[in-house]
Protein backbone atom coordinates (compact mmCIF):
# COMPACT_ATOMS: atom_id res chain seq x y z
CA UNK A 1 0.00 0.00 0.00
CA UNK A 2 2.75 1.93 0.74
CA UNK A 3 4.22 1.98 -2.72
CA UNK A 4 1.24 3.88 -4.03
CA UNK A 5 0.84 6.00 -1.13
CA UNK A 6 4.07 7.40 -1.58
CA UNK A 7 4.49 8.54 -5.02
CA UNK A 8 3.70 12.16 -5.06
CA UNK A 9 4.77 14.21 -7.61
CA UNK A 10 3.91 18.11 -6.27
CA UNK A 11 6.64 19.11 -3.29
CA UNK A 12 4.49 19.51 -0.42
CA UNK A 13 5.68 22.38 2.19
CA UNK A 14 8.24 21.19 4.98
CA UNK A 15 9.28 18.21 2.80
CA UNK A 16 12.78 17.48 3.62
CA UNK A 17 13.97 13.93 1.61
CA UNK A 18 11.97 12.05 -0.96
CA UNK A 19 12.86 8.92 -2.03
CA UNK A 20 11.47 7.68 -5.71
CA UNK A 21 11.31 4.22 -7.35
CA UNK A 22 14.90 3.81 -5.32
CA UNK A 23 16.64 0.59 -6.32
CA UNK A 24 19.84 -1.44 -5.85
CA UNK A 25 21.30 -4.39 -7.89
CA UNK A 26 24.68 -5.44 -6.86
CA UNK A 27 26.90 -8.04 -8.45
CA UNK A 28 28.30 -10.95 -6.71
CA UNK A 29 30.29 -13.86 -8.51
CA UNK A 30 28.71 -13.00 -11.67
CA UNK A 31 25.29 -12.86 -10.45
CA UNK A 32 23.06 -9.92 -10.13
CA UNK A 33 21.94 -9.56 -6.56
CA UNK A 34 18.38 -7.08 -5.97
CA UNK A 35 19.04 -5.86 -2.32
CA UNK A 36 16.52 -2.56 -2.51
CA UNK A 37 13.81 -2.47 -4.77
CA UNK A 38 11.18 0.51 -5.60
CA UNK A 39 11.54 1.92 -2.40
CA UNK A 40 9.19 5.29 -2.39
CA UNK A 41 9.05 7.81 0.90
CA UNK A 42 8.71 11.15 2.08
CA UNK A 43 9.84 12.65 5.05
CA UNK A 44 8.68 15.87 6.55
CA UNK A 45 11.54 18.55 7.89
CA UNK A 46 11.84 17.62 11.78
CA UNK A 47 10.50 14.25 11.12
CA UNK A 48 11.66 10.62 13.08
CA UNK A 49 11.64 8.08 10.95
CA UNK A 50 12.52 4.47 12.19
CA UNK A 51 13.38 2.27 9.24
CA UNK A 52 13.14 -1.63 10.38
CA UNK A 53 12.92 -5.37 8.75
CA UNK A 54 14.06 -8.69 9.44
CA UNK A 55 18.29 -8.84 9.71
CA UNK A 56 19.83 -8.60 6.71
CA UNK A 57 16.95 -7.29 4.45
CA UNK A 58 19.15 -4.09 3.37
CA UNK A 59 18.27 -1.30 5.94
CA UNK A 60 21.59 -0.29 6.60
CA UNK A 61 21.99 -0.56 3.12
CA UNK A 62 19.35 2.42 2.42
CA UNK A 63 20.62 4.31 4.55
CA UNK A 64 24.06 4.01 2.81
CA UNK A 65 22.65 4.84 -0.53
CA UNK A 66 20.38 8.09 1.72
CA UNK A 67 23.51 8.97 2.96
CA UNK A 68 25.09 9.11 -0.54
CA UNK A 69 27.91 6.34 0.26
CA UNK A 70 26.45 3.79 -1.86
CA UNK A 71 25.19 4.83 -5.54
CA UNK A 72 21.76 3.62 -6.20
CA UNK A 73 21.23 1.66 -9.92
CA UNK A 74 17.50 2.99 -10.50
CA UNK A 75 15.50 5.64 -8.75
CA UNK A 76 16.36 8.96 -7.25
CA UNK A 77 17.28 10.04 -3.93
CA UNK A 78 16.61 14.03 -3.47
CA UNK A 79 16.94 16.52 -0.66
CA UNK A 80 15.29 19.74 -0.74
CA UNK A 81 14.84 19.22 -3.91
CA UNK A 82 18.57 18.42 -4.81
CA UNK A 83 19.84 15.03 -5.72
CA UNK A 84 22.48 12.68 -3.39
CA UNK A 85 25.28 12.04 -5.18
CA UNK A 86 27.53 11.47 -2.26
CA UNK A 87 28.10 12.38 1.36
CA UNK A 88 27.55 15.50 2.35
CA UNK A 89 28.53 17.36 6.05
CA UNK A 90 25.05 18.35 5.74
CA UNK A 91 23.90 14.97 6.60
CA UNK A 92 25.40 12.64 9.07
CA UNK A 93 25.68 8.91 9.15
CA UNK A 94 26.06 7.37 12.69
CA UNK A 95 27.49 4.04 12.78
CA UNK A 96 26.72 1.32 15.51
CA UNK A 97 30.25 1.11 16.10
CA UNK A 98 33.88 2.47 15.52
CA UNK A 99 32.60 5.60 14.77
CA UNK A 100 34.83 7.61 16.66
CA UNK A 101 38.07 8.18 16.52
CA UNK A 102 40.20 6.47 19.00
CA UNK A 103 43.49 8.80 18.41
CA UNK A 104 41.53 12.61 19.31
CA UNK A 105 39.51 13.47 22.40
CA UNK A 106 35.91 14.07 23.46
CA UNK A 107 36.32 17.38 22.28
CA UNK A 108 39.03 16.47 19.25
CA UNK A 109 36.28 14.04 17.93
CA UNK A 110 33.52 16.08 18.15
CA UNK A 111 35.76 19.56 16.28
CA UNK A 112 36.42 16.94 13.53
CA UNK A 113 34.22 18.73 11.04
CA UNK A 114 34.64 22.02 12.57
CA UNK A 115 38.25 22.64 11.51
CA UNK A 116 37.42 25.39 8.66
CA UNK A 117 35.48 27.46 11.77
CA UNK A 118 37.31 30.06 14.00
CA UNK A 119 38.85 28.98 17.29
CA UNK A 120 36.36 30.91 19.77
CA UNK A 121 33.89 29.25 17.59
CA UNK A 122 34.91 25.76 17.12
CA UNK A 123 35.36 25.93 21.14
CA UNK A 124 32.13 27.75 21.63
CA UNK A 125 30.56 24.58 19.10
CA UNK A 126 32.42 21.77 20.90
CA UNK A 127 31.46 23.14 24.71
CA UNK A 128 27.92 23.46 24.06
CA UNK A 129 27.80 19.73 22.46
CA UNK A 130 29.86 18.39 25.23
CA UNK A 131 27.31 19.82 27.41
CA UNK A 132 24.37 18.60 25.35
CA UNK A 133 25.70 14.78 25.16
CA UNK A 134 26.17 15.65 28.93
CA UNK A 135 29.95 14.33 28.64
CA UNK A 136 31.16 17.58 30.63
CA UNK A 137 34.46 16.42 32.57
CA UNK A 138 35.47 13.88 30.12
CA UNK A 139 36.55 16.62 27.44
CA UNK A 140 40.27 15.39 27.12
CA UNK A 141 39.72 12.10 27.49
CA UNK A 142 40.09 10.01 24.89
CA UNK A 143 37.03 7.08 23.80
CA UNK A 144 39.20 4.06 25.04
CA UNK A 145 38.60 5.34 28.37
CA UNK A 146 34.79 6.01 27.51
CA UNK A 147 31.76 3.54 28.08
CA UNK A 148 29.71 2.04 25.06
CA UNK A 149 26.96 4.53 25.61
CA UNK A 150 29.36 7.07 26.12
CA UNK A 151 31.02 6.54 22.86
CA UNK A 152 27.73 6.82 20.93
CA UNK A 153 26.69 9.87 22.85
CA UNK A 154 29.83 11.37 21.59
CA UNK A 155 29.33 10.32 17.74
CA UNK A 156 26.07 11.78 17.76
CA UNK A 157 27.80 15.09 19.71
CA UNK A 158 30.25 15.14 16.53
CA UNK A 159 27.44 14.35 13.95
CA UNK A 160 25.44 17.32 15.40
CA UNK A 161 28.57 19.86 15.72
CA UNK A 162 28.41 20.68 12.33
CA UNK A 163 25.05 21.36 12.39
CA UNK A 164 23.59 19.22 10.06
CA UNK A 165 20.30 19.08 8.62
CA UNK A 166 19.31 15.07 8.68
CA UNK A 167 21.13 12.37 10.97
CA UNK A 168 21.10 9.04 9.91
CA UNK A 169 21.93 6.49 12.65
CA UNK A 170 22.43 3.39 11.70
CA UNK A 171 21.49 0.42 14.39
CA UNK A 172 23.13 2.92 17.01
CA UNK A 173 22.43 1.61 19.78
CA UNK A 174 22.56 -2.41 18.55
CA UNK A 175 25.80 -2.90 20.36
CA UNK A 176 24.71 -1.48 23.87
CA UNK A 177 23.22 -3.50 26.68
CA UNK A 178 19.72 -3.37 27.35
CA UNK A 179 19.46 -0.62 30.21
CA UNK A 180 21.89 1.37 28.14
CA UNK A 181 19.87 1.10 25.49
CA UNK A 182 16.76 2.63 27.37
CA UNK A 183 18.89 5.50 28.59
CA UNK A 184 20.25 6.42 25.39
CA UNK A 185 16.63 6.40 23.63
CA UNK A 186 15.02 8.95 26.21
CA UNK A 187 18.96 11.01 25.59
CA UNK A 188 18.07 10.96 21.58
CA UNK A 189 14.47 11.93 22.08
CA UNK A 190 15.53 14.71 24.66
CA UNK A 191 18.40 15.94 21.74
CA UNK A 192 15.81 15.79 18.95
CA UNK A 193 13.07 17.84 20.61
CA UNK A 194 15.83 20.29 21.11
CA UNK A 195 17.80 20.21 18.36
CA UNK A 196 14.88 19.90 15.68
CA UNK A 197 16.67 18.00 12.96
CA UNK A 198 15.14 15.27 10.79
CA UNK A 199 16.46 11.47 11.73
CA UNK A 200 16.34 8.30 9.89
CA UNK A 201 16.86 5.65 12.39
CA UNK A 202 17.45 1.98 11.33
CA UNK A 203 16.89 -0.37 14.14
CA UNK A 204 15.85 -4.34 14.28
CA UNK A 205 14.44 -3.36 17.71
CA UNK A 206 10.16 -3.25 17.28
CA UNK A 207 10.13 -1.57 20.79
CA UNK A 208 12.92 0.97 19.72
CA UNK A 209 11.01 2.02 16.76
CA UNK A 210 7.77 2.43 18.69
CA UNK A 211 9.02 4.14 21.38
CA UNK A 212 11.12 6.64 18.91
CA UNK A 213 9.45 7.31 15.91
CA UNK A 214 7.00 9.18 14.20
CA UNK A 215 6.34 6.65 11.70
CA UNK A 216 7.76 2.68 11.55
CA UNK A 217 9.00 2.25 7.91
CA UNK A 218 8.67 -1.66 7.66
CA UNK A 219 10.68 -3.33 4.65
CA UNK A 220 10.48 -6.63 3.76
CA UNK A 221 13.13 -9.40 3.39
CA UNK A 222 15.34 -9.28 0.51
CA UNK A 223 14.94 -7.43 -1.92
CA UNK A 224 14.15 -5.12 0.64
CA UNK A 225 10.16 -3.28 -0.07
CA UNK A 226 8.50 -0.84 1.91
CA UNK A 227 5.48 -3.46 3.38
CA UNK A 228 4.10 -0.68 5.38
CA UNK A 229 4.46 2.86 6.64
CA UNK A 230 2.73 2.90 10.31
CA UNK A 231 1.91 6.25 12.05
CA UNK A 232 2.73 6.24 15.95
CA UNK A 233 0.29 8.73 16.61
CA UNK A 234 1.47 8.64 20.66
CA UNK A 235 2.49 11.66 21.92
CA UNK A 236 5.61 11.81 24.03
CA UNK A 237 6.64 10.74 26.66
CA UNK A 238 4.91 8.02 25.67
CA UNK A 239 3.77 5.39 28.03
CA UNK A 240 4.87 1.92 27.07
CA UNK A 241 2.33 0.20 28.69
CA UNK A 242 -0.57 1.91 27.31
CA UNK A 243 -3.20 0.26 25.02
CA UNK A 244 -2.04 2.06 22.16
CA UNK A 245 1.40 1.90 22.48
CA UNK A 246 0.92 -2.48 22.60
CA UNK A 247 -1.14 -1.84 20.03
CA UNK A 248 1.27 -0.27 17.52
CA UNK A 249 3.46 -2.61 19.30
CA UNK A 250 1.53 -5.91 17.84
CA UNK A 251 1.11 -4.47 14.85
CA UNK A 252 4.69 -3.95 13.82
CA UNK A 253 5.27 -7.74 15.06
CA UNK A 254 2.82 -8.81 12.79
CA UNK A 255 4.19 -7.16 10.14
CA UNK A 256 7.68 -8.08 10.27
CA UNK A 257 5.96 -11.87 10.71
CA UNK A 258 6.85 -13.05 14.48
CA UNK A 259 4.99 -14.46 16.87
CA UNK A 260 3.15 -13.39 19.75
CA UNK A 261 4.66 -15.60 22.49
CA UNK A 262 8.35 -17.07 22.75
CA UNK B 1 48.21 -7.73 51.32
CA UNK B 2 47.86 -7.86 47.94
CA UNK B 3 51.07 -9.73 47.01
CA UNK B 4 49.13 -11.97 45.18
CA UNK B 5 48.10 -10.16 42.43
CA UNK B 6 51.06 -7.37 42.63
CA UNK B 7 54.89 -9.05 43.39
CA UNK B 8 56.42 -6.06 45.73
CA UNK B 9 58.80 -3.31 44.38
CA UNK B 10 62.54 -4.87 45.45
CA UNK B 11 60.83 -8.64 44.30
CA UNK B 12 60.91 -6.76 40.40
CA UNK B 13 64.64 -5.70 40.96
CA UNK B 14 65.89 -8.53 42.91
CA UNK B 15 64.89 -11.71 40.78
CA UNK B 16 66.01 -10.45 37.28
CA UNK B 17 69.28 -9.95 39.60
CA UNK B 18 69.72 -13.10 40.30
CA UNK B 19 68.70 -14.54 37.13
CA UNK B 20 71.89 -12.43 35.65
CA UNK B 21 73.97 -13.29 38.99
CA UNK B 22 73.44 -17.33 38.19
CA UNK B 23 73.99 -16.41 34.24
CA UNK B 24 77.31 -14.20 35.16
CA UNK B 25 78.52 -17.14 37.78
CA UNK B 26 77.73 -20.13 34.99
CA UNK B 27 79.77 -17.97 32.40
CA UNK B 28 82.59 -17.31 34.97
CA UNK B 29 83.10 -21.08 36.47
CA UNK B 30 82.95 -22.58 32.96
CA UNK B 31 86.18 -20.48 31.88
CA UNK B 32 87.55 -21.30 34.68
CA UNK B 33 86.81 -24.98 35.14
CA UNK B 34 87.44 -25.69 31.29
CA UNK B 35 90.74 -23.96 31.89
CA UNK B 36 90.24 -22.14 28.07
CA UNK B 37 92.70 -19.68 27.42
CA UNK B 38 90.52 -18.19 24.38
CA UNK B 39 87.45 -16.88 25.88
CA UNK B 40 87.19 -14.62 28.33
CA UNK B 41 85.42 -14.89 31.56
CA UNK B 42 83.33 -11.76 32.99
CA UNK B 43 86.07 -10.04 34.94
CA UNK B 44 88.73 -10.15 32.15
CA UNK B 45 85.75 -8.74 30.26
CA UNK B 46 85.13 -5.96 32.34
CA UNK B 47 88.70 -5.02 32.34
CA UNK B 48 88.65 -4.98 28.71
CA UNK B 49 85.51 -2.86 28.61
CA UNK B 50 87.54 -0.30 30.89
CA UNK B 51 90.63 -0.61 28.49
CA UNK B 52 87.96 0.32 25.89
CA UNK B 53 86.79 3.75 27.73
CA UNK B 54 90.05 4.39 28.34
CA UNK B 55 90.92 4.20 24.89
CA UNK B 56 88.26 6.45 23.76
CA UNK B 57 87.94 4.34 20.86
CA UNK B 58 84.46 2.91 22.39
CA UNK B 59 82.53 6.12 22.31
CA UNK B 60 83.61 6.79 18.74
CA UNK B 61 82.47 3.50 17.72
CA UNK B 62 79.12 3.75 19.31
CA UNK B 63 78.73 7.20 17.60
CA UNK B 64 79.78 5.96 13.93
CA UNK B 65 77.42 2.75 14.30
CA UNK B 66 74.31 5.29 15.67
CA UNK B 67 74.84 7.72 12.91
CA UNK B 68 75.37 4.68 10.65
CA UNK B 69 72.03 3.25 11.76
CA UNK B 70 70.33 6.99 12.27
CA UNK B 71 70.94 7.94 8.21
CA UNK B 72 70.05 4.16 6.95
CA UNK B 73 66.46 3.74 9.21
CA UNK B 74 65.79 7.44 8.96
CA UNK B 75 65.77 7.23 5.06
CA UNK B 76 63.91 3.94 5.31
CA UNK B 77 61.52 5.91 7.47
CA UNK B 78 61.52 8.84 5.01
CA UNK B 79 60.86 6.78 2.31
CA UNK B 80 58.76 3.79 3.12
CA UNK B 81 56.08 5.31 5.27
CA UNK B 82 54.45 7.65 2.38
CA UNK B 83 55.53 4.43 -0.07
CA UNK B 84 53.96 1.94 2.67
CA UNK B 85 50.44 4.37 3.11
CA UNK B 86 49.81 5.14 -1.00
CA UNK B 87 50.05 0.72 -1.50
CA UNK B 88 47.61 0.54 0.88
CA UNK B 89 45.48 3.26 -0.16
CA UNK B 90 45.66 2.20 -3.68
CA UNK B 91 45.31 -1.84 -3.57
CA UNK B 92 45.70 -1.88 -7.57
CA UNK B 93 48.95 0.01 -7.14
CA UNK B 94 50.12 -2.59 -4.84
CA UNK B 95 48.98 -5.68 -6.49
CA UNK B 96 51.80 -4.51 -9.27
CA UNK B 97 54.18 -3.90 -6.38
CA UNK B 98 53.80 -6.81 -3.72
CA UNK B 99 55.07 -9.20 -6.24
CA UNK B 100 58.20 -7.73 -6.39
CA UNK B 101 58.31 -6.66 -2.69
CA UNK B 102 57.83 -10.15 -1.28
CA UNK B 103 60.77 -11.59 -3.10
CA UNK B 104 63.14 -8.87 -2.07
CA UNK B 105 61.55 -8.93 1.52
CA UNK B 106 62.91 -12.28 2.42
CA UNK B 107 66.67 -11.58 0.97
CA UNK B 108 68.96 -10.77 4.05
CA UNK B 109 70.75 -7.53 3.87
CA UNK B 110 73.84 -9.68 4.48
CA UNK B 111 73.16 -11.09 0.85
CA UNK B 112 73.17 -7.55 -0.88
CA UNK B 113 76.86 -6.96 0.92
CA UNK B 114 78.72 -7.39 -2.43
CA UNK B 115 76.07 -5.68 -4.25
CA UNK B 116 76.75 -2.70 -2.00
CA UNK B 117 80.14 -2.78 -2.34
CA UNK B 118 79.52 -2.77 -6.16
CA UNK B 119 77.67 0.14 -5.95
CA UNK B 120 79.25 2.39 -3.18
CA UNK B 121 82.28 0.82 -2.75
CA UNK B 122 83.52 0.18 1.13
CA UNK B 123 82.72 2.67 2.77
CA UNK B 124 79.82 4.58 5.10
CA UNK B 125 77.72 4.17 2.22
CA UNK B 126 77.44 1.00 1.92
CA UNK B 127 76.57 0.02 5.04
CA UNK B 128 74.44 3.09 5.33
CA UNK B 129 72.33 1.62 2.14
CA UNK B 130 72.54 -1.95 4.08
CA UNK B 131 70.44 -0.63 6.67
CA UNK B 132 67.84 1.76 4.91
CA UNK B 133 67.72 -1.94 2.93
CA UNK B 134 66.83 -3.95 6.05
CA UNK B 135 64.79 -1.30 7.73
CA UNK B 136 63.01 -0.43 4.44
CA UNK B 137 60.37 -3.67 4.16
CA UNK B 138 59.06 -4.22 7.28
CA UNK B 139 58.17 -0.34 6.98
CA UNK B 140 56.47 -0.81 3.82
CA UNK B 141 54.84 -3.78 4.84
CA UNK B 142 53.31 -2.81 8.30
CA UNK B 143 52.21 0.73 6.37
CA UNK B 144 50.25 -1.33 3.84
CA UNK B 145 48.78 -3.47 6.42
CA UNK B 146 48.48 -0.81 8.61
CA UNK B 147 46.12 1.26 6.06
CA UNK B 148 44.04 -1.89 4.53
CA UNK B 149 42.61 -2.83 8.42
CA UNK B 150 41.69 0.52 8.75
CA UNK B 151 38.10 0.03 9.62
CA UNK B 152 35.43 1.12 6.60
CA UNK B 153 33.59 2.97 8.89
CA UNK B 154 36.08 5.26 9.98
CA UNK B 155 36.73 6.39 6.28
CA UNK B 156 33.17 6.78 5.63
CA UNK B 157 32.97 8.94 8.73
CA UNK B 158 35.74 10.96 7.45
CA UNK B 159 34.41 11.47 3.94
CA UNK B 160 31.46 12.06 5.71
CA UNK B 161 32.44 15.16 7.08
CA UNK B 162 33.41 16.62 3.24
CA UNK B 163 37.21 15.42 3.67
CA UNK B 164 39.43 15.46 0.52
CA UNK B 165 41.37 12.84 -0.21
CA UNK B 166 44.65 14.27 1.12
CA UNK B 167 42.81 14.87 4.00
CA UNK B 168 41.40 11.62 4.54
CA UNK B 169 44.60 10.03 4.49
CA UNK B 170 46.49 12.98 6.71
CA UNK B 171 43.91 12.88 8.99
CA UNK B 172 41.69 9.51 9.23
CA UNK B 173 44.21 7.42 7.52
CA UNK B 174 47.76 7.95 8.16
CA UNK B 175 46.30 8.34 12.38
CA UNK B 176 44.28 4.99 12.56
CA UNK B 177 46.92 2.97 11.02
CA UNK B 178 49.61 4.76 12.88
CA UNK B 179 49.86 2.14 15.85
CA UNK B 180 50.60 -0.42 13.29
CA UNK B 181 52.88 1.65 11.62
CA UNK B 182 54.82 1.85 14.93
CA UNK B 183 55.44 -1.88 15.25
CA UNK B 184 56.65 -2.13 11.69
CA UNK B 185 58.88 0.57 12.44
CA UNK B 186 59.98 -0.20 15.99
CA UNK B 187 60.89 -3.75 14.45
CA UNK B 188 63.12 -2.25 11.28
CA UNK B 189 64.54 0.03 13.97
CA UNK B 190 65.67 -3.84 15.36
CA UNK B 191 66.87 -5.24 12.28
CA UNK B 192 68.36 -1.85 11.71
CA UNK B 193 70.83 -2.13 14.88
CA UNK B 194 71.32 -5.72 13.58
CA UNK B 195 72.39 -5.25 10.17
CA UNK B 196 74.61 -2.36 11.13
CA UNK B 197 76.93 -4.83 13.16
CA UNK B 198 76.99 -7.48 9.99
CA UNK B 199 77.70 -4.54 7.90
CA UNK B 200 80.75 -2.93 9.62
CA UNK B 201 82.42 -6.24 10.01
CA UNK B 202 82.71 -6.03 6.35
CA UNK B 203 82.49 -2.83 4.79
CA UNK B 204 83.73 -0.18 6.85
CA UNK B 205 87.05 0.04 9.45
CA UNK B 206 85.01 1.78 12.19
CA UNK B 207 81.83 1.49 14.37
CA UNK B 208 81.00 -1.50 16.81
CA UNK B 209 80.70 -4.68 14.26
CA UNK B 210 84.41 -3.41 13.13
CA UNK B 211 85.89 -3.55 16.87
CA UNK B 212 83.92 -6.97 17.08
CA UNK B 213 85.97 -8.34 14.42
CA UNK B 214 89.40 -6.32 14.64
CA UNK B 215 89.96 -7.28 18.37
CA UNK B 216 89.24 -10.74 16.95
CA UNK B 217 92.29 -10.36 13.59
CA UNK B 218 94.49 -8.29 15.45
CA UNK B 219 95.92 -10.48 18.38
CA UNK B 220 92.88 -12.49 18.68
CA UNK B 221 91.80 -10.16 21.92
CA UNK B 222 88.56 -12.07 22.52
CA UNK B 223 87.64 -10.09 26.13
CA UNK B 224 87.47 -7.05 23.61
CA UNK B 225 84.88 -9.40 21.19
CA UNK B 226 82.88 -9.72 24.13
CA UNK B 227 83.02 -6.38 25.88
CA UNK B 228 81.98 -5.30 22.91
CA UNK B 229 79.33 -7.79 21.51
CA UNK B 230 77.85 -6.76 24.97
CA UNK B 231 77.57 -3.02 24.18
CA UNK B 232 75.54 -4.32 21.00
CA UNK B 233 72.98 -5.90 23.23
CA UNK B 234 73.05 -3.18 25.92
CA UNK B 235 72.48 -0.28 23.24
CA UNK B 236 70.32 -2.28 21.12
CA UNK B 237 68.28 -2.85 24.43
CA UNK B 238 68.20 0.83 25.03
CA UNK B 239 66.85 1.80 21.69
CA UNK B 240 64.20 -0.65 21.77
CA UNK B 241 63.15 0.68 25.51
CA UNK B 242 63.40 4.40 24.01
CA UNK B 243 61.09 3.66 21.14
CA UNK B 244 58.74 1.63 22.89
CA UNK B 245 58.16 5.23 25.16
CA UNK B 246 56.45 6.12 21.60
CA UNK B 247 53.58 3.70 22.03
CA UNK B 248 52.44 5.08 25.49
CA UNK B 249 51.73 8.79 23.87
CA UNK B 250 48.03 9.11 24.31
CA UNK B 251 46.98 9.38 20.70
CA UNK B 252 48.13 6.28 20.02
CA UNK B 253 48.01 4.35 23.33
CA UNK B 254 44.34 2.43 21.92
CA UNK B 255 46.20 0.68 19.73
CA UNK B 256 48.34 -1.36 22.15
CA UNK B 257 46.01 -3.49 23.87
CA UNK B 258 48.48 -4.54 26.88
CA UNK B 259 50.11 -0.90 27.03
CA UNK B 260 48.75 0.33 31.02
Amino acid sequence: MSSTEAVVTEPRAGQKLRVEHLGLVYERDGESIAALEDINLDVSEGEFICIVGPSGCGKSTLLNVLAGFLPSTSGSVTIDGESVNGPDPRRILVFQERGVFPWLTVEGNIGFGLSKLPRAQRDERIAHYVQTVRLEGFEHTYPSDLSGGMKQRLQVARALAVNPDILYLDEPFGALDSITRVMMRGELLRIWQSERRTIIFVTHDIDEAVQLADRVVVLSSRPARIEDIITIDIQHPRNISSPRYLELRDELLKQIGLAYEV
Amino acid sequence: MNSMTKPRAWESFFWPAVAAGLLLAVWHYSVVWTGTKVFPSPLSVEKAVAELLQRHVLWADIGDSLRRVAFGFGAAVVVGVPLGLWLGWRPAANQVVNPVLQILRPISPIAWIPVAIIFFGVGDRAAIFLIFLGSFFPIVVACVSGVSSVPPVMRSAGRNFGLSTPQLLMRVVFPAALPQILVGVRIALGIAWLVVVAAEMIAVDSGLGYLVIDSRNSGKRYDLVVAAMLMIGIIGLALDLSFRRLERIKSVRWGFRNAA
